[in-house]
């Protein structure tokens, strides 16, 4: 099982939904692709969907950081939601939760910014 | 109670592929054995933290490295080595503090040892400037303990 990516822009919001195992191995492509789409100034914000992300390990955490970094610059916020226990307590453990918010659900999190 | 005794090792190249490889292999080693749901993942997770680091800082992803893992079951304990005979590191404590990462520009977290030691019992390293490193972690699965009571 590798990673499957799929993305969506709605006005300044990209979502991202992750499907599969994001670890050293994936998370290159994921970083390429994600960074091809920030190239657009227009996107502020990010939403993580991780519903069906089965695997992620610290490699996952570097990766999530980079794209928040960039979109903070851009005073965007990052939003992740659907997490799995074992991948929630690796965001808790690494203190992710202090910069990018918890939604229980994709459509909270678009709400919450304005493109649900 | 059945006693359980197993043992079993795997070594392969030093490629960014063989880390969901070696995630799968313990996974199926040990997945006959009481095992929750979340102490598979568990293991996968230490699992993938150990081998990327013998891949990506063992090794500075130089595919002619081997990695070598070896894992044990005693009686409901989980024992998992792995192994590399990369650089070595050069200061242990520091290198196990969170956050703390030698490589910042290819994103790494810094977080993959304190994974380690949260979602394991034990975790021991032993290393030698180029000659390699060792991680040994241990985990008692929770049927073991439940059963011990
Ligand atoms: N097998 C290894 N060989 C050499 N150095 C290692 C090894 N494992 C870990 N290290 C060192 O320990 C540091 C911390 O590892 P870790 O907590 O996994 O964070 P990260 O992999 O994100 O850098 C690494 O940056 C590296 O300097
Ligand atoms: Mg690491």
């Amino acid at each position: 099982m590798s990673l499957r990516i799929a993305m969506e822009t709605r006005q300044d919001v990209l979502v991202i939904r992750l499907q599969g195992e994001l670890d050293h191995h994936t998370a290159e492509e994921l970083r390429s692709k994600v960074d091809d789409i920030l190239r657009t100034p227009q996107i502020r914000h990010i939403v993580l969907s991780l519903a069906d992300l089965a695997f992620m390990d610290s490699s996952g955490i570097g990766v999530i950081l980079g794209r928040f970094k960039q979109i903070a610059a851009r005073s965007g916020e990052m939003y992740v939601c659907s997490i799995n226990p074992t991948i929630y307590r690796i965001f808790e453990m690494s203190g992710l939760f202090k910069v990018i918010k918890f939604r229980e659900n994709e459509a909270d999190a678009l709400l919450v910014l304005g493109v649900a | 109670m059945t006693v359980q005794r197993n043992f079993m090792s795997v070594s392969f190249a030093a490629l960014s592929q063989n880390e969901a490889f070696a995630r799968v292999a313990v996974a199926s080693f040990i997945s006959h054995l009481d095992i929750t749901m979340d102490e598979l993942e568990e293991m996968k997770t230490v699992i993938s933290e150990a081998v990327t680091n013998a891949i990506i800082h063992g090794y500075d992803e130089n595919p002619e490295g081997v990695v070598h893992i070896s894992v044990r079951i005693d009686e409901g304990t989980v024992e998992v080595v792995v192994e590399d005979n990369g650089k070595g590191i050069e200061d242990v404590e520091q290198a196990m503090q969170p956050l703390y990462t030698t490589k910042p520009e290819l994103e790494r977290s810094g977080m993959g040892f304190t994974i380690m030691e949260n979602f394991m019992d034990s975790l021991e390293v032993a290393t030698a400037i180029g000659k390699g490193t060792t991680v040994r972690l241990t985990k008692r699965l929770s049927f073991a303990k439940a059963l011990q009571n």
